[in-house]
C-alpha cells in the first residue's frame, strides 16, 4: 500500500503557480501568524520582566530599545498589524462577500499596503510620545 | 444516494470528527476579541515604550490595564494555539511527530497563557 500511494503523480504544487496577491497575502497572513506565535515569547518575557521589579525590567528594555531589539519589535508590529488587517479581510470573506477577483485583489493589496503604512504611524506615535 | 446518517446526528451536526465547526467558531470569536484586545497592547506600547519601572508598573497596576492586559493574554493564546494547530495539521503527515507537536503545541500555549497571566496578575495586585 506504501508503494502504491507513493508512486502516484502529484498535482502541481505552490511553486508552479504564478504568485497573485491573493495567494502572497494568504501565505503572509499564515507566516505572520508563526512569527506572532514566537513573539509571544517577547510579550511574556516583557510582562514577567515588568513584575520582576527595577534591575530586571531595566536589563530587558536596554535589550529591547537596543537597535536589534527595536529591528525585531518593529517586525513584531508589522506582522501584528498585517495578520490583523488579514484577519479584517476574512471577517468579510466570513459573510460571504468579497469573493470576486478585483475585491479580493483589492483587499490584498489594501492588507499589505495597510500593514505599512499602519506600522509606520504606530512608531512615529511611539517615537512622538517619548520626545 | 440514500443520507446513512441517523436523525440524531443531524440533529447533533458535529460531523466525521464530532467537532463540528468548534474549530472555526472559536478560532474566529478569538480573533474578533483579539482586534480591540490588541489595538490596546500596541495603544499601550506606544504610550510607555522608553517609560521608567515605577511608571509602567504603576501603569499595569490599574485594574483595567490589568483585565485587558490579562483578557489579551488570554484570547490571544486560544487563538494562536488554533492557528499552529491548522498549520500541525497541514504539513505534518507523520503521526508520531504530528501528535507530539500537537502537544507540544497546547503544552506552549498554556504555559505562555500561565506565565504571562502570572506576571499580569502580580502587577495587577501590586508588584
Amino acid at each position: 500500500m506504501t508503494n502504491v500511494t507513493q508512486n502516484r503523480p502529484l498535482s502541481p504544487h505552490l511553486s508552479i503557480y504564478k504568485q497573485i496577491p491573493t495567494m502572497v497575502m494568504s501565505i503572509m497572513h499564515r507566516i505572520t501568524g508563526m512569527a506572532l506565535y514566537s513573539g509571544t515569547l517577547l510579550v511574556a518575557w516583557w510582562l514577567v520582566a515588568a513584575a520582576s521589579g527595577e534591575a530586571y525590567f531595566d536589563w530587558v528594555n536596554a535589550i529591547l530599545g537596543s537597535l536589534p531589539g527595536r529591528l525585531v519589535l518593529l517586525g513584531y508590529t508589522w506582522a501584528l498589524v498585517h495578520h490583523l488587517l488579514g484577519g479584517i479581510r476574512h471577517f468579510v470573506w466570513d459573510t460571504g462577500h468579497g469573493f470576486d477577483p478585483q475585491t479580493s485583489t483589492r483587499m490584498a493589496w489594501a492588507t499589505i499596503i495597510g500593514s505599512i503604512i499602519l506600522t509606520v504611524l504606530i512608531w512615529i506615535a511611539g517615537y512622538a510620545v517619548r520626545f | 444516494m440514500n443520507n446513512m446518517r441517523t436523525p440524531l446526528s443531524k440533529v447533533r451536526g458535529l460531523g466525521s470528527a464530532k467537532e463540528g465547526t468548534d474549530h472555526f467558531w472559536r478560532q474566529r470569536v478569538t480573533a474578533v476579541a483579539n482586534v480591540p484586545l490588541f489595538l490596546f497592547f500596541i495603544l499601550f506600547i506606544v504610550a510607555y515604550s522608553g517609560e521608567s519601572y515605577a511608571v509602567v508598573a504603576g501603569a499595569l497596576s490599574n485594574p483595567l490595564v490589568a483585565v485587558l492586559m490579562g483578557l489579551m493574554v488570554i484570547s490571544g493564546v486560544i487563538h494562536m494555539r488554533l492557528g499552529m494547530q491548522v498549520i500541525i495539521e497541514d504539513y505534518i503527515h507523520a503521526e508520531g511527530m504530528k501528535v507530539s507537536l500537537l502537544i507540544l503545541n497546547t503544552f506552549f500555549s498554556i504555559v505562555i497563557g500561565a506565565v504571562s497571566l502570572f506576571a499580569v496578575l502580580k502587577l495587577g495586585f501590586g508588584g
